[in-house]
C-alpha cells in the first residue's frame, strides 16, 4: 500500500464519497447521480464494464472504495461522451471515469496489467522524453510488452502495415536512435516536472 | 296549454339546403309536427336569423321553438331564448355530414332529416321549460369542516371573496398537521431549502377576518338539508349543540399517519424508530439546534426508510403511493444537514417521488451531501444503534448500515368518515332488527365526520382506497353528495402546497354551489339546468329503486316510504326516471314522454323495403360529442341510425325499449360512458346501470319474440368519435344478417 493510499484511508475513514469529491476530477459532482441508469444504457462498451457508470458512483456513496478504486470499469471508457451528453442532471461522467482512473492509479490501486493503462503508461513516458511521440518506439514498446517472442510475432504479423508506412515516408526507421525532439527539450521537461507539482500539490500527493 | 305556441325553423345553411329538400322538411314540421309557425332561413344563427325567432317570440307569442340546423351542442350562445322551451333537430352532424354524398343517397338522406324534424316536433310538444326553483332564503354561507392547511386556506379565500364563513375544528387550535412542523417543503422560488409553515400568520388572519366564525373542539352532530339549506348540529366539547345555516361544505379533513406499529419488521414501535410525524416533534424541540433523539443523544446519523407500508402488493399495507413523504424525508434530511453537514443521511427509496418543483428541492439536497440508496429495506432493528437490512437496487446485494435514528415514511390515510359501502349492509341488518347490527350500527355512526341524515348514509362515498373523491380528472373536489366538497388528503394524498391549491379550487366550487341553489340551478355537470326531478306520488308504488339508485344521494324517504326529492342536491341526471318501474319521474324538458315521442315519431319503412330502422340512445356527455365529432371529421355512417341523446345512459327507461322494438325498430343501441371502477359516467353510476337494466330485458324481448342480440348496450369514451363509426356500421351490418324485426307493421 502506498503511503499516499494509507493517508487517504486514515484522512477519509469510511467517507469515501468525501475522498472521491476532494481528490477526484470532478468528483464533486458524483453526489448529484440520480440513478437513472442512461450513462449505462447509453455506454457503447457497457456490456465490456464490469461497473457502469450508474454502478460506481453507488459504490462511491455505498463506500466501497476497494471496489470502485480496484475496478478496471473507468479504464475501459473510451470517451465518446455519450454517456456525458445524455446525463439528465449533466453529471460530466466521462471526465470523472478519467478521473477516478488517474487517482486509482496514482495510489497504486488500479488493476495490474490492464492493457488500456498500460498504453496509456507507454504513451505517456514515450512523450514526454523528446515532446514528442516516437512513434516507431511506441509501437515497438507496445509489441514487446509481452516479451520478446510475442513482441517478434507481433511485429512479424504487422511487417507490411510497417512497409507500407516506411514506403510512403510515413515512418522513419533510423528514429530508433533517439529520434527527433521538441526545440527547446529542457524548458520542455521544467514544463512537465513543474505540471506535475501543480497537480501532485493539488491532488494532496505533495507529501 | 292553450297558451302554447309551437314554431319550427329549419336552416339552409352549411349545406344543408343543397343536400336536402328543405320546403319538405318544412312541410312535414307543419303537418305531422303540427308546428303553427314554419320558416326557414339560409343561415339561422347570423343576428338575422336569430332576431326572426326572437320577433316570432315577442309578436307572435311563440312559446315552442324547434330548431333543426346544426346540433344541440353547436351555436348554443346564438339559440339560447330565456324562458322558452327548445328542441334541436340535428340535420348537420347527424344527417348532412354523415351520410355518403352523392345523388344516390339522396333518398336516405332526406328521409333521415324528416325523421329528425319528427323527433324535434314530437319532443318539443312535450316540452314544458323550466322555471327553476329560486329560493329566498336560501344561504350562502360556507361550513369548513377542519382547521388545519387545507380548511385554513379554503376559509381565507371564501372569505376573501365576500362569503361567510363557518369553520369547525375538532381540536382545541387551528394548525392541524401543519401546526406539527418544524418546516415545511419549500413552495416558493428557488425551492431550494425549507421554509416556513406559515401557520400562526394564517391563524392570525382568519382571526382577525370578521367574515370567518372559528369554532374550536367541536365536531358535527347532525348534518341536514341540502345546498343552499344545509342546518348544521354542531356540538361542542361540553356537549351543548348550537346550529349554523349554511348553504355548501368543504370537507378538509385531512388525515391519520399510517399506524407504524403496524410495520414491525420494520421497527415501528421500537426504541430511535419514528415515523415522519415522530421526526417532526424531535425537530420542534431542538429549535434549530442539534437534533437528539428520545433519549437526549445527539444523532449522528439517520436513515429514512422510504415508502414505509406504502405502495404495497400484499394487501397488509397501504397499497398507494401518499406523493409528499420523498419530499418530506429530503426536507427532514436538510433539517440534519443544515445544522452540521457530517451528520450521515441516507434517504433509501425504491423510485424517488418529488412531484412539483421537487426535483429542485431533490437537487438541493443532493448538494448538501444527503446520500440517497435506491434500496428496499427488509428489516430495522431499533435500539441504541438502529440497523437498517436492505437491498441495494443497483448493486443487486444485501448490505446493512447502521444509524442512530431511522425514520420510517408512512403514507397517509384518509379522516373520510364512514365507508358507505360497510355502513349499508350494516343498516340492512339493524332494520331487519338485528341486534349486534344496531349497536355496531351506532358504533359506525360515530366515527361519522358529516353525520349526514341522508338516506344513503351519514358521509360522502368513498373512491379508491376510503378517499372521498368522486372522480380525479373530470371532478376534482367534487364529491357525491352535491354541494359538499373535499379538499386537502381527504380527497387524495397530497403535500401541503397541493392541499393549498385544492382548498382554493374547493372553496370556489362551494361558491359556485351556493349561488346554483339560490337560483334553484344546477351544479356540475348539468350546470345551469333549471330542471329538476318531479315525481306523480300518486302513482308511486314506493320501490324505493330511485331513493337506492340516485348517485348523488339527492332523494330520501318519508315515513311512508315515499320519495322526498330534494332538489339542491340533484344533479339532473335523471336516473331516477330510468328507475322509475311506473314512470311516475320526470323533468319539465326531459321525460319518459319527451323522448318516448321520439322514438314513436319516426316513419318506420315497410319490411320489403329493406331500410332498417336503428334506434341509438346516446349519453349527452360523451358519445353524442363523439358522434358530432364523427360528423365534423365527415366520416360516414350508417343513414338508418336514429340518434337520441340522453342526459345519461342511466335515465334511459326500459319502456322506450319496448316502445321502440314495438314500433318496429330493428335494434337499439345504447351508447354510455365506461363504467366499472375507473368509470368516465358523468354521474358516476348511470352507465353502469343502464348496463345492469339491460341485462335484465332479454326477458321482455323474448316475450315479444325477439332475439336478445337487438338491444346492445356499449361503452364509449369522448374521444371515441372513429370508433363509434365503426360501432354503429357493425351493429348495422349484424341486424342485416339477423333480418328485420318481426314487430314491423304492427306499430
Amino acid at each position: 500500500m502506498t503511503t499516499a493510499n494509507t493517508n487517504a484511508i486514515e484522512r477519509y475513514r469510511n467517507n469515501f464519497l468525501k475522498e472521491v469529491e476532494a481528490n477526484v476530477e470532478e468528483g464533486h459532482m458524483v453526489k448529484m447521480c440520480m440513478q437513472c441508469g442512461v450513462c449505462a444504457g447509453s455506454c457503447p462498451l457497457g456490456n465490456a464494464w464490469e461497473h457502469s457508470p450508474q454502478k460506481i458512483f453507488m459504490m462511491i456513496r455505498a463506500g466501497k472504495r476497494d471496489e470502485v478504486l480496484g475496478s478496471d470499469s473507468m479504464f475501459m471508457c473510451t470517451s465518446c461522451y455519450n454517456c456525458m451528453v445524455r446525463c439528465p442532471r449533466q453529471l460530466p461522467i466521462t471526465h470523472i471515469m478519467h478521473g477516478l482512473a488517474n487517482y486509482a492509479h496514482r495510489l497504486g490501486l488500479a488493476p495490474k496489467g490492464q492493457p488500456t493503462r498500460e498504453f496509456a503508461t507507454l504513451f505517456w513516458n514515450n512523450a514526454i522524453k523528446k515532446g514528442r511521440v516516437n512513434e516507431l518506439k511506441l509501437t515497438l514498446g507496445h509489441y514487446f510488452r509481452g516479451g520478446l517472442v510475442s513482441g517478434i510475432k507481433e511485429a512479424m504479423a504487422m511487417q507490411k502495415i510497417g512497409l507500407g508506412l516506411f514506403l510512403a515516408k510515413r515512418l522513419n526507421p533510423m528514429e530508433i536512435f533517439g529520434g527527433h525532439g521538441v526545440k527547446d527539450l529542457k524548458g520542455f521537461h521544467a514544463i512537465i516536472a513543474k505540471a506535475k507539482e501543480i497537480e501532485d500539490r493539488k491532488k494532496g500527493f505533495s507529501a | 296549454m292553450a297558451d302554447n305556441k309551437f314554431a319550427a325553423y329549419v336552416c339552409s345553411g352549411c349545406g344543408i339546403g343543397d343536400a336536402m329538400k328543405v320546403p319538405q322538411l318544412e312541410a312535414i314540421a307543419k303537418k305531422e309536427g303540427k308546428m303553427t309557425i314554419v320558416k326557414s332561413h339560409p343561415f339561422l344563427c347570423n343576428a338575422e336569423g336569430v332576431q326572426m325567432i326572437r320577433d316570432d317570440v315577442a309578436n307572435e307569442a311563440v312559446t315552442h321553438v324547434c330548431i333543426a340546423a346544426c346540433s344541440r351542442r353547436s351555436k348554443t350562445e346564438a339559440f339560447q331564448f330565456d324562458g322558452i322551451a327548445m328542441s334541436r333537430a340535428n340535420l348537420r352532424e347527424g344527417v348532412l355530414w354523415v351520410v355518403a354524398a352523392g345523388k344516390e343517397h339522396d333518398e336516405v338522406r332526406q328521409e333521415m332529416a324528416a325523421d329528425y324534424v319528427r323527433m324535434g316536433c314530437a319532443e318539443l310538444k312535450k316540452m314544458t321549460p323550466p322555471a327553476g326553483n329560486a329560493k329566498e332564503s336560501s344561504s350562502k354561507r360556507i361550513l369548513i369542516v377542519g382547521g388545519g392547511m387545507s380548511g385554513m386556506t379554503a376559509a381565507l379565500e371564501v372569505a376573501a371573496t365576500g362569503y361567510e364563513v363557518v369553520l369547525i375544528e375538532k381540536t382545541g387550535a387551528l394548525g392541524g398537521m401543519a401546526a406539527q412542523l418544524w418546516k415545511r417543503q419549500p413552495f416558493k422560488e428557488p425551492y431550494a431549502a425549507a421554509q416556513e409553515t406559515g401557520v400562526a400568520e394564517m391563524v392570525a388572519k382568519i382571526t382577525a377576518t370578521p367574515l370567518i366564525k372559528v369554532h374550536l373542539n367541536t365536531t358535527i352532530a347532525e348534518t341536514s338539508g341540502a345546498p343552499g339549506r344545509f342546518v348544521v348540529r354542531i356540538a361542542q366539547e361540553s356537549g351543548s349543540i348550537s346550529e349554523e345555516a349554511v348553504g355548501a361544505i368543504v370537507q378538509a379533513t385531512g388525515f391519520t399517519t399510517y399506524d407504524m406499529t403496524k410495520l414491525p419488521e420494520l421497527g415501528g414501535g421500537q426504541a430511535n424508530v419514528v415515523d415522519q410525524a415522530g421526526l417532526e416533534a424531535l425537530a420542534m424541540n431542538a429549535k434549530g439546534g442539534a437534533i437528539k433523539r428520545a433519549d437526549g443523544k445527539e444523532i449522528k446519523s439517520v436513515v429514512f426508510v422510504q415508502c414505509a407500508g406504502q405502495r404495497d402488493e400484499t394487501g397488509t399495507h397501504l397499497s398507494y403511493c401518499s406523493g409528499h413523504c420523498c419530499g418530506t424525508s429530503i426536507k427532514q434530511a436538510t433539517y440534519f444537514k443544515d445544522q452540521n453537514p457530517d451528520i450521515d443521511t441516507v434517504i433509501m427509496y425504491q423510485d424517488l417521488r418529488v412531484p412539483g418543483m421537487g426535483e429542485d428541492f431533490y437537487r438541493s439536497a443532493q448538494e448538501k451531501g444527503v446520500i440517497f440508496t435506491k434500496g428496499k429495506a427488509s428489516k430495522v432493528a431499533g435500539g441504541d444503534s438502529c440497523a437498517v437490512t436492505f437491498k441495494d437496487l443497483i448493486l443487486d446485494e444485501e448490505n446493512t448500515i447502521a444509524a442512530d435514528l431511522v425514520v420510517l415514511a408512512t403514507g397517509q390515510v384518509p379522516n373520510a368518515g364512514v365507508d358507505l359501502e360497510a355502513w349499508n349492509p350494516v343498516v340492512t341488518a339493524a332494520e331487519g332488527g338485528d341486534e349486534a347490527a344496531k349497536a355496531q350500527r351506532v358504533v359506525m355512526h360515530g366515527t361519522s365526520v358529516l353525520k349526514l341524515n341522508y338516506r344513503q348514509g351519514p358521509d360522502v362515498p368513498q373512491f379508491k382506497h376510503g378517499f372521498a373523491d368522486s372522480h380525479f380528472i373530470c371532478f376534482p373536489y367534487e364529491t357525491r353528495r352535491t354541494g359538499i366538497y373535499a379538499a386537502g388528503p381527504v380527497r387524495r394524498p397530497m403535500d401541503i402546497l397541493q392541499a393549498t391549491d385544492d382548498a382554493t379550487g374547493a372553496a370556489l366550487k362551494a361558491i359556485q354551489a351556493v349561488e346554483n341553489a339560490a337560483v334553484g340551478r344546477a351544479a356540475h355537470p348539468r350546470s345551469g339546468d333549471l330542471s329538476f326531478p318531479k315525481a306523480r306520488l300518486e302513482g308511486c308504488t314506493q320501490c324505493k329503486r330511485c331513493t337506492v339508485e340516485c348517485p348523488f344521494g339527492a332523494i330520501d324517504e318519508d315515513e311512508k316510504r315515499f320519495p322526498v326529492f330534494n332538489e339542491e342536491r340533484c344533479r339532473r341526471c335523471g336516473t331516477c326516471m330510468g328507475a322509475c318501474p311506473v314512470r311516475v319521474i320526470s323533468f319539465e324538458n326531459y321525460s319518459c314522454d319527451t323522448v318516448g315521442s321520439q322514438v314513436k315519431a319516426i316513419e318506420i319503412p315497410e319490411e320489403d323495403e329493406e331500410k332498417p330502422r336503428i334506434l341509438v340512445l346516446a349519453c349527452e356527455n360523451d358519445a353524442y360529442p363523439a358522434l358530432d365529432m364523427a360528423g365534423l371529421a365527415r366520416m360516414n355512417y350508417s343513414a338508418f341510425v336514429r340518434i337520441i341523446p340522453v342526459r345519461c345512459l342511466g335515465s334511459v327507461n326500459t319502456i322506450w325499449i319496448t316502445d321502440a322494438m314495438n314500433s318496429g325498430y330493428d335494434g337499439v343501441m345504447m351508447m354510455g360512458c365506461k363504467k366499472g371502477d375507473d368509470y368516465q359516467c358523468h354521474f358516476v353510476k348511470g352507465s353502469e346501470l343502464a348496463h345492469y337494466r339491460m341485462s335484465k330485458i332479454g326477458d321482455t324481448l323474448k316475450q315479444l319474440g325477439l332475439e336478445p342480440e337487438r338491444v346492445q348496450t356499449t361503452e364509449v369514451a369522448i374521444t371515441d368519435n372513429a370508433r363509434v363509426v365503426k360501432l354503429i356500421n357493425d351493429y348495422v351490418a349484424e341486424l342485416d344478417k339477423l333480418g328485420p324485426s318481426p314487430m314491423k307493421g304492427f306499430g
